[in-house]
């Protein structure tokens, strides 16, 4: 599965914030051997320059980075944020985030589908957060993009995947379309079973970087990604109601 | 002149932008910049004029998710 084009090494993306301390996020990077990494923008000042450190730190991890316009409201907001982030990363992917509701951070699908078309006419490779509807995303396609992530989960709650139901109907409507479940994923199994329902790649943070050992959970998210992606590929059985002996029936000795 | 950098107040005495980034001592950082609400590329921040009262943000790499 190609994402505009490219080849991610893996399937996993993971998001470089909230960790106890740089070194940390290193090693989880490394233990996750990350696909993709997401980043920010946020206010430099001249005295302190983190971000020029956090910088040449991700620049020696030489993963590819994901850009994201975290914390945007608006579509102007966003799309001047995308701008800002192309100058700055030197890429024209974006995480496209425009949130619509503080409590729980849902995507606004109405500004997300402005700001995506917007982008996409001007050459950016868009990466839309979104909520698992179907007909938002077929305006997300319409807009130019190629590759969807809706969420499992509010972002930051680890409780997985709230929605079998619409991830699994959005994976069947849109079996070309590069799909990756962002946001909520709170252990390896949810990790797991994304990659089950078909999805091409999960976006994880707060499960690796709020974890009480982030590198240990970075690798069990990376087993976890690539068991879903094998299983997936190995035909899973149908679902059962009742009960079907494993042990075959015939031949059974009868000793009563 | 009186302008806001990242919503701090200051007094500067250049007036276009490449000149503040230089004032505040940002040299040579990779950070990306925006005039009351607008990007400015920073192949335009020599030409960029700053006004009184103007907002600006000066932002860099950071941790996300």
């Amino acid at each position: 599965m190609l994402f505009y084009g490219t080849e991610l090494s893996s399937r996993l993306m993971l998001g470089t914030a909230q960790y106890p301390s740089p070194e940390i996020l290193a090693d989880a990077v490394r233990a996750a051997r990350a696909g993709v990494v997401t980043v920010s923008l946020r206010r430099e000042s001249a005295g302190l320059r983190a971000g020029q450190a956090f910088w040449s730190m991700i620049r020696d991890l030489g993963v590819p980075v994901l850009p994201n316009t975290a914390g945007c409201h608006t579509v102007k907001d966003a799309v001047t944020t995308a701008h800002m982030a192309r100058e700055v990363f030197e890429t024209d992917w974006i995480k496209l985030e425009v949130i619509g509701e503080s409590d729980t951070l849902q995507p606004d699908m109405f500004a997300l589908v402005e700001a995506a078309r917007i982008l996409s006419e001007e050459g950016f490779k868009v990466f839309p957060y979104m909520t698992e509807d179907l007909v938002g995303a077929e305006r997300l396609l319409q807009a130019g993009c190629e590759v969807l992530m809706p969420w499992g989960a509010p972002i930051g709650s680890g409780k997985g995947l709230n929605n079998l139901f619409g991830l699994r109907a959005l994976r069947a409507h849109f079996p070309d379309v590069p799909l990756v479940v962002d946001a909520g994923i709170g252990l390896p199994s949810h990790a797991a079973q994304a990659m089950e329902l078909g999805y091409d790649a999960v976006l994880i943070n707060t499960a690796v970087a709020r974890a009480g050992d982030p590198a240990a959970m970075a690798a069990a998210f990376r087993l976890a990604v690539e068991a879903g992606q094998i299983a997936r590929r190995a035909d899973p059985m149908e679902e059962r109601d009742m009960a079907v002996p494993s042990t075959p029936v015939l031949g059974r000795a009868v000793l009563a | 002149m009186k302008i806001l950098v990242n919503e701090e107040a200051r007094e500067v005495s250049t007036t276009t932008l490449a000149g503040l980034l230089d004032e505040l001592g940002y040299g040579d950082a990779r950070v990306a910049t925006a005039v009351d609400g607008d990007f400015v590329p920073a192949s335009r921040r020599g030409a960029h004029m700053l006004a009184e009262g103007a907002r600006i943000e000066i932002l860099a790499p950071m941790q996300g998710g």
